[in-house]
């Protein structure tokens, strides 16, 4: 399915984040199985960089994790075609990784190996509007959708630029700061949503979502999907500690694995299930 | 790309705000900042280039009174006779905190105050900047926090309690290597959070558009001093100017008003650490020549030379000195030397050393290890310098004697001195005592303030 698909069906979209490696290339499959079985309709799957500047401390854990078990950008793309699953894949990374890739410093190589292996779109942490023509135009050549983070600080001459530039969705960035879980949503997303309500992409929004109750407001606040990275990676950092004590205390990895990846569908439920109730609590429109 | 077509000769001083130094520069910032950066960008035109509110001039004086500017060009004149040139040096040394990092420091808080800002972050590495922002800070009364990695920290103690003194924040950054490159990373992350109102004083010249072009002109108070001083002196333009680089910023402010002087050779001294080779396996460069052997990536904002491996991960850095050790380096400084205007050079770690020694014997001065290099370089290319040669004494030593004395014993250099003076009044190994001393007397002697 494409992301246009995705969003062209009923039901909001639910977008986790894992970063792709993280604790194995092995695990790291699995729970990205785990995650479209918990009902998934996008897999924003991060290339880790060494330097994650936009990231706290769960994700800056989780790159690390990935980095030490060989993860690489063209590991990366062996690992997107290794996957057995039929939901859109979008790159999420850093952009050192995409201007390095293919040694000629720009986007292009890296946009074309990654049509090759079926991802379907890209968002770049640390490359605003103003730096994304060279990219856009490697999207465009190879029909892949370029997303663009809109923040609660966003101006609106800047909201013009992104919005000239963006394809597949909007990410709404849901507060300042950096990812990582939180204990209540914030309110700024309502806000920044009706600022961006009449352009004609859908608005995924992100950072801080960690229950069914968030993606539930969330929703109901308008939003046409959720992304939820965080929350999930502390289920995996979780599993890959405990893992590596039943290890040692003689149980095979793979029942740690095949827990976590329980544990990971199980929090996919909940929160679909949430976003799906956020859906339905909407005003309805008066006919 | 608007990076690609620039007239690669404009190396800066129009008032052309793309932010860009031919290839190399941008802003390649997460969104939640790039209003910040906007903003900043506002002010530094409003500020800085137009000096509306009078703000240059309120800079200008602080930096005189409480900075202690001008600062001295001396001749030195041991080193004269020993390289059978003449030797002059600029004392930023002396500018109030002990290192050039004030020019800057100063000029950003200030700036901050001038924006409605009432908070204060900034990274730093040996951490002359986070004690230049501290003063700073304290001085014109906002609060401040400083990110230093956890290496740092144990390595340039006499600057924690410095910053600690007066009144800053210090927190330890501990991912990574814990050096500098992760500081700045941490600050970031710091104020995209807390972007409203707080103001990222960034130490050298990197970081998006513009903090590259703004602090160079903060920074750039050294050269328009030293260009008249030496004419006054020596009667002449110098046939070189030399200054070490980490990010760039002393380098950059020591070289800007010579870059249209093109009889002076700019001379970029970065430190060569252990080798200059590198270990793709485990993502290490044992140096940090990002200027020799680095090449073309992004990093913390910006297009410039980077130790990285094939697929554009950050190398570790490594060199001796806190301040030098980076993996980036600024991107106006890259595009100088693309264009050939700046050369760059190395240094490694056992050289720098002997140098810091030779410095302080024959001249009484201590440098700064990071100063050290600049030094090292005239030792091992006496004739590259010409006749008269303007060297740029960035900092003071105090804060790294703990260092040195310890990097000095596992060398075994001739010219260390010998510090068996601790044993013969029976008080412990000299190591032990070597490391207190030092640390006692680096933050002691800054309540004397910058000039002894
Ligand atoms: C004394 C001194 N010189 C040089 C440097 C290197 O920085 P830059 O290259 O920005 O001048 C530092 C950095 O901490 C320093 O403390």
């Amino acid at each position: 399915m494409s992301l246009d698909g995705v969003f062209a069906a009923d039901d909001p979209a639910f977008i986790p984040y894992l970063a792709a490696g993280d604790p194995s290339y092995e695990a790291s499959q699995r729970y990205v199985e785990a995650l479209v079985e918990g009902g998934a309709d996008v897999i924003e799957l991060g290339l880790p960089f060494s330097e994650p500047i936009a990231e706290g401390t769960t994700i800056q854990n989780a790159v690390v994790r990935a980095l030490e078990s060989g993860m690489t950008p063209e590991r990366y793309f062996e690992f997107v075609a290794d996957l057995d699953v039929e939901v859109p894949i979008v790159c999420m990374t850093y952009y050192n990784l995409v201007f390095q890739y293919g040694g000629e410093h720009g986007p292009r190589p890296f946009v074309e190996r990654a049509a090759e292996v079926g991802i379907d779109g890209f968002v770049v942490v640390d490359l605003p509007a103003e730096e994304a023509d060279p990219l856009r135009e490697a999207c465009d050549e190879f029909g892949l959708d370029l997303v663009f983070i809109v923040a609660p600080t966003t101006t609106d001459d800047r909201l013009e630029a992104m919005r000239e530039r963006v394809s597949g969705y909007v990410y709404v960035q849901a507060r300042t700061g950096v990812t990582g879980a939180r204990e209540d949503v914030s309110d700024q997303t309502a806000a920044t949503l009706a600022r961006i309500g009449d352009w004609d992409v859908p608005k995924a929004v992100g950072f801080g979502i960690s229950d069914g109750d968030h993606a539930e407001r969330i929703v109901s606040a308008g939003a046409d999907g959720i992304i939820v990275g965080s929350a999930l990676i502390d289920i995996i950092a979780e599993g890959t500690s405990a893992g590596s004590q039943t290890q040692s205390d003689g149980v095979a990895e793979g029942d740690s694995v095949a827990e976590t990846a329980q544990r990971l569908t199980a929090k996919a439920r909940e929160l679909k299930d949430g976003a799906i109730r956020g859906l339905q609590d909407r005003p309805q429109p008066e006919q | 790309m608007s990076t690609d077509d620039i007239d690669a000769t404009d190396t800066s001083g129009t008032d052309d705000l793309d932010g860009t130094f031919g290839r190399y520069g941008g802003q390649y910032v997460p969104e939640v900042l790039m209003p910040a950066i906007d903003e900043l960008e506002d002010a530094y035109r409003r500020y800085v280039l137009h000096n509306e509110d009078s703000f240059m001039d309120e800079f200008r004086r602080r930096l005189a009174d409480f900075g202690g500017r001008p600062i001295p060009l001396q001749r030195a004149d041991r080193l004269s006779d020993r390289y059978d040139t003449e030797v002059y040096l600029k004392r930023e040394d002396l500018l109030h905190g002990g290192a050039h990092k004030l020019n800057n420091a100063l000029g950003q808080v200030l700036l901050a105050k001038y924006m409605g800002k009432d908070r204060i972050i900034a990274e730093t590495g040996a951490g002359q900047h986070g004690t230049a922002t501290a003063m700073a800070a304290a001085h014109l009364d906002m609060p401040c926090e400083i990110y230093m990695g956890e290496t740092d920290i144990a390595r340039q103690r006499p600057n924690v309690f410095r910053m600690r003194i007066n009144g800053a924040e210090v927190t330890p950054v501990t991912v990574g290597r814990g050096t500098l490159k992760e500081a700045i990373s941490e600050t970031m992350r710091d104020w995209a959070t807390n972007v409203s109102d707080t103001h990222y004083v960034i130490g050298s010249v990197v970081g998006p558009h513009p903090f590259p072009r703004m602090v160079r002109d903060f920074q750039s108070v050294i050269s328009e001093e030293a260009r008249e001083q030496i004419k006054e002196k020596a009667g002449r333009l110098p046939d070189s100017v030399v200054a070490c680089a980490g990010g760039g910023s002393n380098t950059m402010g020591t070289f800007h008003h010579f870059v249209d002087d093109e009889a002076v050779d700019l001379v970029a001294v970065e430190a060569g650490g252990s080798s200059l080779s590198v270990d793709e396996d485990r993502g290490v460069a044992p140096n940090s020549a990002s200027l020799s052997t680095g090449n073309e990536g992004v990093l913390h904002g910006a297009r410039t030379k980077l130790l990285q491996d094939g697929d554009g991960q950050i190398m570790e850095s490594h060199s001796v000195s806190a301040g030098l050790d980076y993996s980036g380096v600024g991107p106006e400084l890259a595009h100088l030397v693309d264009t050939g205007r700046v050369t760059p050079v190395n240094v490694d770690d056992d050289a720098a050393l002997e140098a810091f020694h030779r410095l302080s014997q024959d001249e009484g001065i201590i440098p700064a290890l990071e100063t050290a290099h600049a030094f090292g370089y005239l030792e091992e290319n006496p004739d590259a310098v010409g006749d008269l040669t303007v060297v740029n004494v960035s900092g003071r030593g105090d804060k790294d004697l703990e260092t040195v004395i310890e990097e000095t014993a596992k060398r075994d250099l001739d010219i260390a001195p010998d510090m068996s003076v601790f044993e013969q009044v029976g008080a412990g190994g000299m190591m032990d005592m070597g490391g207190d001393h030092a640390g006692g007397d680096g933050s002691g002697g800054d309540h004397a303030g910058g000039h002894e």
